[in-house]
């Protein structure tokens, strides 16, 4: 079921790259996809983690709230930084992550890194390093409203 | 121009603000780690907003398409990158300015 | 004339990543600069598609992207090992 639907996504990426509906495209493009699934088979890629297609219904709930939050997060840096006071408070905070899977660990850490304000820098089990712009960013990451919605996101497949 | 362009001019205006504004961040700020916050800045909003006036502009077809995997590939590619920065940074022993050690664990 | 807000804007981002990009003081700043402009870069590729209405532009943004994100890596890693091909920060006998 995975391969078929790596096959199909790469397919459909080939159709949005080129444009053409020629039936000799067309035929290349699913010639070229099921060959890299059957190459990608072979190097064990095509795994949870390589193609993780069973996120994409709960990553439809999160997604919406997660640009929400960069977006609150870039209007509150951008006040920071043209303010001409700079008023940056910078914090080394360590946050708990409750995600058992790398692929739930990843995502919670990506979140973090994109939201800007604020960074992970080491993303061991467990446990993130994160660097914060604000003291205040630090509070509302450490109260773990992100972490138990990453922590959702991956149960709810 | 029709109301729609006039629209997309709008975010496209203020998606290159956002730019502008994280650069000027990236020249101010004190130490790296706070450049770093800059730059994301850049990458989410600023990206974000000329990414979404472009695919107005486009309306319902393969360039718009195109947009959407650029967004997408900027979306998952940049926190990769930034998050390597940081953790060579900080494994070259390069400390972040924070006013005294803060370092908390978890509440 | 839509464009020209965005393209002066982006110009700005360019020039002030570049300074940055210059006065360092460290390696890391420089890359993390060049990253940025690498993005800025792409945005711009991207608004000159619609500025003179050829369809190649995003296709090269896209692989400006790529080339972005693995160049980064690469400077961190050659700077990092001194040597593209040497295994890094593996231990001994972690083969995988």
């Amino acid at each position: 079921m995975r391969k078929v639907s790596a096959a199909v996504s790469l397919f459909v990426f080939w159709i949005l790259l080129s444009g053409y509906f020629t039936p000799f495209l067309l035929t290349a493009g699913a010639v070229s996809a099921i060959l890299v699934v059957a190459f990608a088979r072979r190097l064990e890629l095509v795994d949870p983690e390589g193609h993780p297609v069973d996120f994409s219904g709960s990553a439809l709930v999160y997604w919406p709230w997660l640009f929400k939050e960069i977006a609150k997060s870039a209007w509150d840096v951008s006040k920071i930084i043209v303010d001409p006071k700079l008023p940056i408070s910078p914090v080394l905070v360590r946050v708990r992550s409750t995600q058992a899977s790398a692929v739930g660990r990843v995502t919670y850490a990506n979140s973090i890194t994109l939201t800007p304000g604020t960074v992970t820098i080491l993303a061991g089990r467990g446990e993130f390093l994160v660097h914060a712009l604000t003291a205040e960013g630090a509070a509302s990451l450490a109260e773990g409203d992100m972490d138990r919605r990453v922590t959702r996101f991956e149960g709810a497949r | 121009m029709t109301p729609l362009e006039i629209v997309a001019m709008v975010l496209l205006t203020v998606g290159g603000v956002f730019c502008v504004i994280g650069a000027v961040g990236l020249v101010r700020m004190p130490d790296f780690y706070t450049r770093m916050h800059a730059a994301s800045v850049i990458e989410t909003l600023g990206a974000g907003l000329v990414l979404v006036g472009l695919m107005l502009l486009a309306g319902f077809t393969l360039a718009s398409a195109k947009l959407v995997i650029l967004g997408a590939l900027i979306f998952f590619a940049s926190p990769t990158a930034t998050h390597a920065l940081a953790k060579a940074a900080h494994e070259s022993g390069l400390e972040p300015a924070t006013g005294g050690e803060r370092e908390k664990g978890p509440e | 004339m839509i464009y020209a807000p965005v393209i002066v804007a982006l110009l700005a981002t360019l020039a002030l990543g570049l300074a940055r990009a210059f006065l360092g003081p460290t390696l890391f700043d420089r890359a993390l600069a060049v990253n940025a402009i690498g993005t800025v870069a792409m945005l711009l590729l991207a608004v000159l598609e619609f500025l003179t209405g050829r369809p190649e532009y995003t296709d090269l943004a896209l692989v400006y992207g790529l080339l972005n994100i693995v160049g980064t890596i690469a400077v961190l890693k050659f700077f990092r090992v001194g040597d593209l091909g040497k295994e890094g920060t593996l231990e001994e006998g972690d083969t995988r």
